[in-house]
């Protein structure tokens, strides 16, 4: 019988990690964490992961390495279309209601869902009224969404996505295209603010009218979901939308009397009760 | 009979899967005592399908996994389509939306190795009908940590690569017919 040894070697990796860095993976679902370090440390050439703690702790060059395959995420634009249709037909017409609007996009990763946030409200007359929050904890990847490059082949992905949540324009408005790279356009970022935030250690923050964190909560463990939906509960304003990931639920968080079910199978929330 | 109780099922079946789990998933009764975690790889508008077939002809309770739900009897959980699907040490489910693996997710290996890590030899892992590898190197996760193993024998197997790869990855698994697995998941359930 196998044992635990690499289990232990685990948590003390990551409280080293917390310790030297601040950075808290202590409560993400172990079983997904597990398989990303036993990844790194084979990709990276450690022979135990405590040789990978070694190093962690005394080169700092390590930590953006680590960073990176524990926080790795892989979207789409407009992933999971009929969620954007939703959020266009029957979110948009509440926020048309408001004079100024604050929308989150938590986890942003790399910014596909950013950047489909922008251009549908572009597309329905909602940009300029409109601050993007687009916040990650992983430094690499929020380069990425501000530098805003996708490789060429995975447009055609992109474009049938925006095609199937009820796109206005055509997706090509957006981006140049030039060896094998789309570069989306700098207008885009206009009204967006990139910010390092971590659901695990930060505050709340402004009133926001919809926040979008999908596939995000997957990775958490219990208590660190009932922490990120209780700061999504405090960060957004009365009858405000929270929207998650298609197999995501708030149903076994402590948090789910807070909200109320507007868009069932979309997986989009309103905020119910609190202020 | 030996080793310890078995706690749960994990089963990893595609090309032929359908046939294949029809022989033996609506055999089971509604009070049979364990959960089965089950992965099929199948293109994502089909998978949902799989699990309202299932459901209008089986006893036991047939659903698509959800995040952070508890592992209960007598439920079959499948792995919804375009997530793998784990289990946590403190018995509930999880999903990830990680790179598939072998090019698939869900992945059997993820369900099979992260199922093993948490019921250690309290787990059963078989394999069933399926043209590719996946599953091979969890059910021998399975097998390392104390586990039972079983494979669909590739001569009654739609598809032949992947009990064939199980074997090749863990030699001490049993092999048997379908109609014999039915009857062993039986039998495990009246122990």
């Amino acid at each position: 019988m196998a044992d635990r040894t690499e289990e232990i070697e685990i948590r003390l990796l990551l409280e080293a990690l917390f310790q030297r860095y601040h950075f808290d993976f202590r409560g993400y679902a172990m079983a997904s964490l597990k398989r990303r370090l036993k990844r790194a440390r084979q990709h990276l050439g450690f022979a135990t992961i405590s040789a990978m703690q070694d190093q962690l702790l005394h080169d700092t060059a390590m930590l953006p390495k680590l960073v990176g395959y524990l926080t790795v995420q892989v979207s789409e634009m407009f992933r999971d279309p009929v969620y954007f249709r939703t959020i266009r037909e029957r979110v948009v017409p509440h926020l048309r209601t408001y004079p100024s609007l604050k929308v989150w996009i938590a986890g942003c990763s790399s910014g596909e869902e950013l950047y489909s946030f922008v251009i549908l409200f572009r597309e329905e007359g909602l940009e300029d009224r409109t601050l993007f929050y687009a916040t990650d904890v992983n430094q690499d990847a929020l380069t990425k969404a501000e530098t805003g490059i996708y490789d060429l082949d995975r447009i055609k992905l992109f474009t049938e996505n925006h095609r199937q949540s009820g796109g206005r324009s055509s997706l090509s408005d957006y981006y140049t295209a030039a060896y094998s790279r789309a570069s989306f356009s700098k207008s885009l970022r206009q009204r967006v603010v990139f910010s390092d935030h971590s659901l695990v250690t930060d505050a709340s923050f402004g009133e926001m009218h919809l926040i979008s964190c999908r596939n995000v909560l997957i990775y958490f463990d219990r208590a660190l979901q009932n922490r990120a939906v209780g700061l999504f509960k405090d960060s957004l304003a009365r009858r405000a939308f929270l929207g998650i990931g298609a197999k995501e639920s708030l149903r076994f968080t402590e948090h789910t009397g807070a909200f109320r079910e507007f868009a069932r199978d979309e997986r989009i929330y309103q905020k119910w009760s609190g202020s | 009979m030996n080793g310890p109780a078995p706690e749960a099922i994990v089963i990893g079946a595609s090309a032929g899967a359908f046939e294949a789990l029809s022989s033996l998933l609506p055999g089971l009764a509604a009070d049979y005592p364990l959960p089965i975690l089950i992965v099929v790889h199948l293109p994502p508008y089909k998978s949902s399908l799989l699990t309202q077939l299932f459901r209008t002809r089986c006893a036991i309770q047939v659903r698509e996994a959800e995040d952070k739900e508890p592992i209960k009897p007598g439920v079959a959980y499948f792995a919804p389509p375009d997530y793998h699907l784990l289990v946590e040490d403190d018995r509930r489910l999880s999903l990830s939306g990680d790179e598939p693996v072998l090019f698939s997710r869900p992945s059997i290996d993820v369900l099979f190795e992260s199922a093993a890590d948490a019921y250690r030899g309290g787990l059963i892992g078989l394999v069933l009908t399926g043209a590719n590898s996946d599953g091979a190197q969890g059910l021998k996760a399975v097998v390392e940590a104390g586990g039972a193993a079983i494979v669909q024998s590739p001569d009654s197997a739609y598809a032949t690569a992947m009990p064939e790869a199980a074997l090749r990855a863990c030699p001490e698994a049993r092999i048997l017919p379908l109609d014999e697995i039915a009857l062993y998941l039986r039998e495990v359930g009246a122990r």
